[in-house]
């Protein structure tokens, strides 16, 4: 869709590039996020692939067609491009500023007022309340929201994003990049998005490229492979520490190996049938389950020395349950919360599917540093033959 | 909250709206005022030669087409001019005509009117190109302040979305500068309303004429009416200004 070809980017009156030789592709349908310190140059490549800054070296190729010298006022309005300032025309309404692409496209006067509206609602934004506002009468969500859908006026297959939700609070931030992220799964179009921020970086995209000075590019992969193995001390120190724990966002318990003979005892079976099942295993802890497979206390050895009380009243009551489609990273914090150190995996009706443990997540952990591991040195393997 | 926001910003308008007609009524009141004075008073032969409607007249025609004309070229000169110097390329002149812009106000009125005159002879059209040098600079330099006061992230942004350098300037800047350009506009207006008052020097009419005899003659009822006049003509000036201001101001700014 968009490659770029030893893209160079040298300011008059400046020794060192901004940018040097960048090759990047940029992956069809997906999110790719550009991060690293402030000064590597990200911002400048951005606006090198729409041309807001002309390369001065290098080819861009758009759709197979290099655009590297045609027209870049036509160039850009195919692309779409949403800035951190937002930059909305304060003279003009929601409505105008929305249809600004489609107007310089010549699009047809009936069709444009249509578009509008389609825009207003994808960005969750009511077209009748909002379409003749201005920008100033805006909170910062709603501007960008506007900003976004400015950007899609024309249904462009390319978007640009520079630090889209930078300026903005912190919960309507994460708000945002929610709903862009379930709009991004209808629209699947070609996204470069800009962050200095990681973990945005880590949220937002399917693949991640972090660059280092003049744009060259440490590495890039999907956030999952970066976070598990990164390839050398600027990305370690760049994705800085609890770069293990973030990677458990993508794992989830479904995916997981259960332990499914762990030991588990009927509120109805007897006393000698828990010390049995106990003994029989080597774990410290036994689980009760209900009637209906639901787990309800965790016992040990001395809990079951009191026979005074039933089994379901015995030992501390299960708190930590997760359900197959949670992440690794919430499993942890259940775990954390339990008394025995593990978290039960319940089905949606509450039933007992088997039992996380941190040594389950050290499996997962060591698995996925050595699947990533395996990955690079195939492709050093296949570079070096 | 929208709710609240909308009504506001009515409200604002309804307020400014008022505004916009206190202004008629002072000037009203002090041009019955004038009349009332005139009416009133006994008036001896010079006076009444002086004061007669024939007399004023012409000479309020004169000033007002001083005035029109001197403001129009000043326009039709400062705002492209703004516009060029606040081109990348072209910004490095903009020193230099900003400095020639401010001697023409720096230089004393009377000075220009008479170099004017040196140069061009005698006549309404001398006195307009003494009237454009000297309002040049508000305009000029309200449309540079103007176009450099539009946040950089809009022009940026519309850019980014492909509109080209003219489409920019003329859909984004100037609509936005317009509110600072037009404040310079009305700079000039006053400014050319008071330096007319100067143009029966080089023969070029207005109410001038009338303070000029007053003074000669030392009838003082002839001056306080001629200079209330022409108050009464600044501030019609003005207050048109204002309205065309209002008319023409982008809304949502």
């Amino acid at each position: 869709m968009i490659r770029l070809e030893a893209v160079s980017k040298t300011y008059p009156g400046t020794e060192v590039p901004a940018v040097e030789a960048l090759d990047l592709e940029i992956p069809e349908g997906e999110i790719l996020v550009l991060v690293g310190p402030s000064g590597c140059g990200k911002s400048t490549t951005l606006r090198l692939i729409n041309r807001m800054i002309e390369p001065t070296g290098g080819r861009i190729i758009f759709d197979g067609e290099d655009v590297t010298s045609v027209n870049p006022d036509h160039l850009r309005r195919r692309i779409g491009y949403v800035i951190q300032q937002i930059g909305l025309f304060p003279h003009q309404t929601i409505a105008q500023n929305i249809a600004t692409v489609p107007k310089l496209l010549g699009w047809d006067k009936q069709q444009i007022p249509r578009r509008v509206d389609e825009l207003m609602d994808m960005v969750g934004l009511d077209p009748s309340l909002y379409r003749d506002r201005y920008p100033k009468e805006l909170s910062g969500g709603q501007a960008q929201r506007v900003g976004v859908a400015r950007a899609l006026g024309a249904d462009p297959a390319v978007l640009l994003m520079d630090e889209p939700f930078g300026a903005i609070d912190p919960i309507t931030r994460d708000r945002l990049q929610n709903e862009f992220l379930r709009l991004q799964e209808e629209l699947q179009k070609t996204i470069v998005f800009v962050t200095h921020d990681i973990d945005e970086a880590i949220k937002m995209g399917d693949r991640i490229a972090i660059l280092r000075e003049r744009s060259h590019i440490a590495q890039f992969d999907t956030p999952e492979r970066i976070l598990a193995f990164p390839v050398d001390d600027f990305v370690r120190d760049f994705i800085g520490d609890g770069s293990t724990l973030k990677g458990l966002v993508f794992e989830r318990v479904r995916d997981l190996d259960l332990d499914d003979d762990y030991p588990v005892v009927h509120a109805s079976d007897d006393r000698a049938m828990a010390r049995q099942t106990l003994d029989a295993s080597d774990e410290r802890w036994l689980l009760v389950l209900d009637d209906e497979d639901r787990p309800v206390r965790w016992v040990n050895d001395g809990h079951l020395a009191r026979t005074d009380v039933p089994l379901t009243e015995l030992g501390p009551p299960v708190v930590a349950t997760v359900a197959p489609q949670a992440t690794l990273h919430d499993a942890l914090e259940e775990m954390l919360l339990s008394n025995a150190g593990q978290a039960c995996v319940v089905d949606g009706q509450g039933r007992f599917q088997g039992i996380v443990d941190i040594d389950t997540l050290a499996q997962v952990l060591r698995r996925l540093r050595a699947s990533a591991k395996k990955h690079y040195d195939d492709l050093a393997a296949t570079e070096g033959s | 909250m929208g709710a609240a926001v909308t009504s506001d910003v009515a409200l604002d308008r309804v307020k400014s709206a008022r505004g916009l007609l206190v202004a008629p009524l002072g000037i009203a009141a002090l041009a019955f005022g004038i009349f009332r004075l005139v009416d009133s008073t006994d008036l001896s032969t010079v006076e009444e030669r002086n004061l007669a409607w024939e007399v004023v007249r012409p000479q309020i025609l004169d000033h007002l087409y001083l005035t029109f004309w001197s403001t129009v070229l000043v326009i039709v000169i400062a705002v492209p001019l703004g516009i060029v110097l606040t081109r990348p390329g072209y910004k490095r002149f903009s020193g230099p005509v900003l400095a020639v812009a401010t001697s023409g106000q720096a230089l004393p009125a009377y000075g220009l009117v008479v170099l004017a005159f040196a140069l061009m002879g005698r006549g309404q059209w001398s006195m307009i190109w003494a009237l454009v040098l000297f309002a040049l600079l508000p305009v000029l330099r309200n449309t540079m302040v103007g176009l450099e006061q539009v946040s950089a992230s809009v022009i940026e942004a519309g850019r980014g979305m492909g509109l080209t350098r003219r489409q920019a300037l003329t859909k984004i800047e100037l609509p936005l500068a317009v509110p600072v350009i037009l404040a310079g506009v009305r700079t000039a207006l006053v400014i050319n309303v008071g330096m007319a008052t100067l143009g029966f020097l080089i023969g070029a009419g207005g109410l001038g004429i009338g303070i000029s005899s007053g003074i000669k003659l030392s009838r003082e009822l002839v001056i306080v009416v001629y200079a209330a006049l022409t108050a009464v003509v600044a501030l019609s000036v003005d207050w048109i200004a204002s309205v065309i201001e209002r008319v023409l101001r982008p809304k949502g700014l």
